[in-house]
């Protein structure tokens, strides 16, 4: 057993016999980088699947490379605006974050990772998707043209479809293409990716076909150091880019203790929750945000957002007080006012509104609902 | 792989080189490995980098001694990563990557240090014995005979003087008659506690730990203390606050050296450290955090293999500074990312798993890292203490899991932090209820004397309080306000009282970030004669 080797085969095992002949390239696994990626959608070999133009010729640069010296990273400091008030004024993305979007099965968690592509203000976009159904991939293509943004855009594509070993690549082709893009042409690079939960089961998948030991529910003892090898691409570089990433973590049944998500969350600075066809007030944090708000943004950015949340929790509570039929004093139904219209005027998820005038419409909110001297605000 | 040849014994623990083949003309690299399992000529090693491209037939060098660090002047400030390769000298080499097989001396082979001699020739010495000392920032750094060697030893010439560390500065005779040069560096390995030859050769004792390390958080000193030389553990969910909760300990603790293990956690957080602790002024004496403090950083995305022996660095220097009387606290982020690292390893060697396919000796393992924690009296009568602070990262927030079991049975304090807690944001996050510490009694005659004759009972009674607040307030949550006695409501009130204003405490607030403990002394005998109040309605 001493000269023998695993292999994986990119494409399945199906219908190859024991006679089959092997030929080692000498190389490992490369992405194409040239300029003309832009627009462009790969497969999880790296070959493109768009039938535009031939790349064979084109650059490439190695997948898997080196991890970033942590002394070369600097301090997250700039806010990614997406445009979208849950996120840009209650749990900022800031350049550098790697962030999951915390998700259950039949949730718009895609709709709205597709929303940010087009709408966040970084200089590139790349899109990785694993084990998508095409429906999806579809809608995302679509969605990236038609707002015109293809020419920023990347995509590396897994459907639902393709080979297992060939989605365990896509992330490797996307962050090492964005980490390049980041490092050599200075650029502020968003990598989103979905749905990392397809993509932990692949690592599963192998695992077993290996015969390794797993340690939870059929994942390996390494399902945190792989995820984090990727997550930690996630950097803003001295002197240079940086590569934000934001994902989808669908939760198996609705579990956030289950492996793929506890291991995520362990990893990334912070969560989104997506349930209910909104974003979670409560349960969502952004590690980060506090590098950000009121250093650049607005002054009143930091106050505007606790006091906002502190009134929307209150409502919550006087919206329990109400379905268990309790008195509801004069105070409580104004937080109810209040929690509605903060459901419609924030929360849903097709609202799309600049930082500054989502801050000014908070101030409106609140004059709206409370008299002066209920709104506590400290200076 | 195969490794020696036939006459060269192969030795468990040693530290290998694998050397790939290279395409002639280019730079031969050399990835360093660890012995994991000797079976007749055969050995299993453990690669601590990337393996891409290694291949039977390749040379394999042994280097004859077991996985070591380097320790004299200089290893302060340094951040190193968890084989003791300075990260800022690797940036300077070879850019912003880390690139495989590539290694630095930990300490700087130009750095000049003033020596001044202690010992003089003729005088008798055993290992660990102060020979001189070197001016280290604010520290006085003692150079000790090398702890390696054996006996007594009689010093033959010695020199003063600005050197670099490598200079030879003393010549030592053993009683066997051999000669041996010594410098200000000294190499120890790190899976051996640093002080077992001079405790068994009666040069250091250990102590049993009476004074607690004062963090300045409420909740810590006052009710779950920790001692100067002992153990804690942090465990909680993702997000609870182990981080902040720790950085918080580092910075305030009333410790003379910190050393920051962060073990395959965020690198974004060592960075957040790295760029702070320059800036932030050290409470007791003055400089800046970062001259009392060492960085093991081996994060997350760095090789795993080194950071399962991150730790066992960090722990080593501590144990050196230990050594000089200083105290020495080690706080390490995570011990479960050190604990899966083994797991991996051992999944590796097809050792039979575990529970949750943790190996059989996760339990040992753990003891035996915080047993490393301690206090030292040294030949020179100076005591030092060394403080092991963990935190568990338990898979889905279950404090049933292995890591977070073998770290209780081990640990004598507990700071358990909840989801509960956090989502209220009720922080630190510690759940008071659960959480204890095993050296309430041993510290007792501390407190006595410090904090006067009625703390403890002060303590214990409040925490009467949040037992019985606690139980009011679930069953409040069944029957509502109006279900529960006019009594038992004030109780229920008192008891968010002390939660609200004593046990929380905001680490982004100037103020309330720190509290010294003359004025918790103050604020909880105002809180318990608060609480002692009678209402009247
Ligand atoms: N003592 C505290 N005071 C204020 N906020 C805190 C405190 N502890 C934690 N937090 C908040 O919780 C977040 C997560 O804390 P962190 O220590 O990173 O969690 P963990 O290490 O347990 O995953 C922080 O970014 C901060 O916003
Ligand atoms: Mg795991
Ligand atoms: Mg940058
Ligand atoms: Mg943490
Ligand atoms: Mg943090
Ligand atoms: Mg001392």
């Amino acid at each position: 057993s001493d000269d023998l080797v695993s292999l994986q085969a990119f494409s399945g095992t199906k219908g190859l016999s024991n006679n089959a002949s092997v030929r080692f390239l000498g190389e490992t696994m490369q992405a194409i980088y040239s300029e003309n990626i832009f627009g462009r959608i790969f497969n999880g070999s790296g070959v493109p699947i768009d039938n535009g133009p031939g790349l064979t010729q084109e650059p490439k640069v190695a997948i898997n490379g080196p991890t970033v010296n942590p002394v070369s990273r600097v301090l997250a400091s700039r806010m990614i605006r997406t445009n979208i008030p849950m996120i840009d004024v209650f749990n900022c993305l800031v350049e550098s974050q790697k962030i999951p979007i915390f998700s259950v099965a039949g949730e718009p968690f895609n709709k709205f990772l597709g929303r940010i592509g087009v709408q966040a203000d970084a200089d590139v976009v790349i899109f990785a998707g694993l084990g998508l159904i095409f429906d999806d991939y579809y809608s995302f293509k679509k969605m990236f043209e038609d707002a015109g943004v293809m020419s920023r855009t990347v995509m590396y594509v897994n459907l639902a479809s393709d080979p297992v070993v060939e989605r365990l690549m896509v992330p490797d082709l996307a962050l090492a293409v964005a980490e390049k893009l980041a490092v050599e042409e200075g650029k502020r690079v968003l990598v989103l990716m979905t749905d990392m939960t397809a993509y932990a089961d692949a690592m599963k998948e192998i695992g077993i076909a290996m015969e390794h030991i797993p340690s939870n529910r059929g994942y390996m003892g390494d399902l945190y150091s792989q995820l984090a090898r990727r997550y930690e691409k996630a950097c803003d570089f001295r002197g240079a880019g940086s590569v934000t990433i934001l994902s989808v973590t669908t939760m198996p049944g609705n579990d956030v203790t289950h492996p793929v998500p506890d291991n995520t969350g362990y990893i990334t600075e912070g969560q989104f929750y997506l349930h209910n066809g909104v974003i979670d007030p409560f349960g969502s944090l952004s590690r980060l945000k506090q590098h950000v708000i009121g250093k650049q943004t607005r002054e009143d950015h930091s106050q505007i957002m606790n006091t906002m949340i502190r009134y929307y929790s209150e409502g919550v509570e006087a919206e329990q007080k109400q379905a268990m039929a309790f008195d509801l004093s004069e105070f409580d139904h104004k937080l109810l006012k209040f929690s509605q219209l903060f459901k419609q005027q924030f929360m849903r998820l097709d609202i799309s509104m600049a930082l500054e005038p989502a801050l000014d419409a908070c101030w409106v909110l609140l004059a709206e609902c409370f008299d002066k001297e209920e709104v506590i605000i400290k200076q | 792989k195969d490794v020696g040849d036939a006459i060269t014994p192969l030795v468990k623990n040693e530290v290998v080189f694998i050397c790939p083949q290279t395409i002639p003309g280019t730079k031969q690299e050399k990835l360093k490995a660890e012995v994991l399992r000797v079976r007749g000529r055969r050995a299993d090693v453990q690669v601590y980098e990337d393996t891409t491209g290694v291949a039977i037939g390749d040379l394999v060098e042994q280097s004859g001694e077991m996985l070591s660090v380097e320790l004299g002047p200089g290893l302060l400030s340094q951040v190193y990563d968890g084989l003791q390769n300075p990260l800022h000298r690797l940036e300077v080499m070879n850019g912003r990557f880390l690139l495989r097989g590539e290694v630095a001396a930990a300490l700087d082979r130009n750095a000049k240090w003033a020596f001044v001699a202690k010992g003089r020739v003729k005088d008798q010495l055993k290992p660990g014995d102060v020979l001189g000392t070197v001016q280290e920032g604010r520290f006085t750094h003692k150079i000790m005979v090398p702890f390696l060697l054996r006996g007594t030893l009689t010093i033959e010439w010695i020199q003063e003087g600005t050197f670099p560390v490598e200079t030879v500065i003393a010549r030592l005779r053993d009683a066997k008659g051999r000669l041996h040069e010594v410098s200000m560096v000294q190499r120890w390995p790190v899976r051996v506690p640093l002080p077992v030859n001079l405790i068994k050769e009666g040069s250091s004792e250990r102590k049993f730990p009476t004074q607690p390390i004062i963090t300045t958080l409420r909740l810590i000193d006052t009710f779950f203390p920790i001692a100067k030389g002992g153990t804690g553990c942090i465990p909680g969910p993702f997000g609870a606050g182990k981080t902040v909760l720790q950085n918080l300990i580092s910075r305030y603790s009333d410790v003379d050296i910190v050393i920051v293990v962060a073990c395959g956690e965020r690198a974004g957080e060592v960075v957040e450290t790295i760029t702070e602790f320059p800036k932030l002024q050290d409470p007791h004496t003055g400089g800046t955090l970062m001259d009392r403090t060492i960085i093991i950083c081996n994060t997350s995305s760095m090789p795993v293999a080194a950071r399962e022996a991150s730790i066992y660095t960090g722990v080593t220097l501590g144990e050196y500074y230990r050594q000089m009387g200083y105290e020495v606290l080690l706080i390490a982020d995570s011990t479960s990312r050190w604990a899966q690292a083994m797991r991996e390893t051992s999944g590796r060697l097809e050792e039979i798993p575990g529970e949750e396919a943790f190996p059989a000796y996760l339990e040992s393992s753990i003891r035996n890292l915080y047993e490393r924690a301690g206090v030292i009296r040294t030949n020179d009568n100076s005591e030092g203490s060394l403080t092991l602070i963990g935190t568990v990262s338990p898979a889905g927030g279950n404090f049933e899991e292995p890591v977070t079991q073998g770290t209780l049975n081990t640990v004598k304090t507990f700071l358990g932090l909840t989801y509960e807690r956090a989502y209220k944001r009720f922080y630190p996050a510690v759940d008071p209820l659960q959480s204890w510490s095993r050296y309430t009694e041993q510290l007792a005659p501390w407190f006595l004397e410090n904090m006067g004759s009625s703390w403890l009972d002060g303590v214990a009674h409040i925490n009467q309080l949040l037992i019985r607040g606690d139980e009011i307030s679930r069953m409040m949550q069944v029957t509502g306000e109006e279900g529960v006695s006019q009594a038992d409501f004030v109780i229920e009130q008192k008891s968010t009282l002390v939660d609200m204003v004593y046990l929380q405490q905001d680490a982004f607030d100037d103020v309330d970030v720190s509290t010294d403990i003359n004025r918790q002394k103050h604020s909880f005998s105002l809180l318990v004669s608060i609480v002692d109040t009678e209402m009247v309605f």
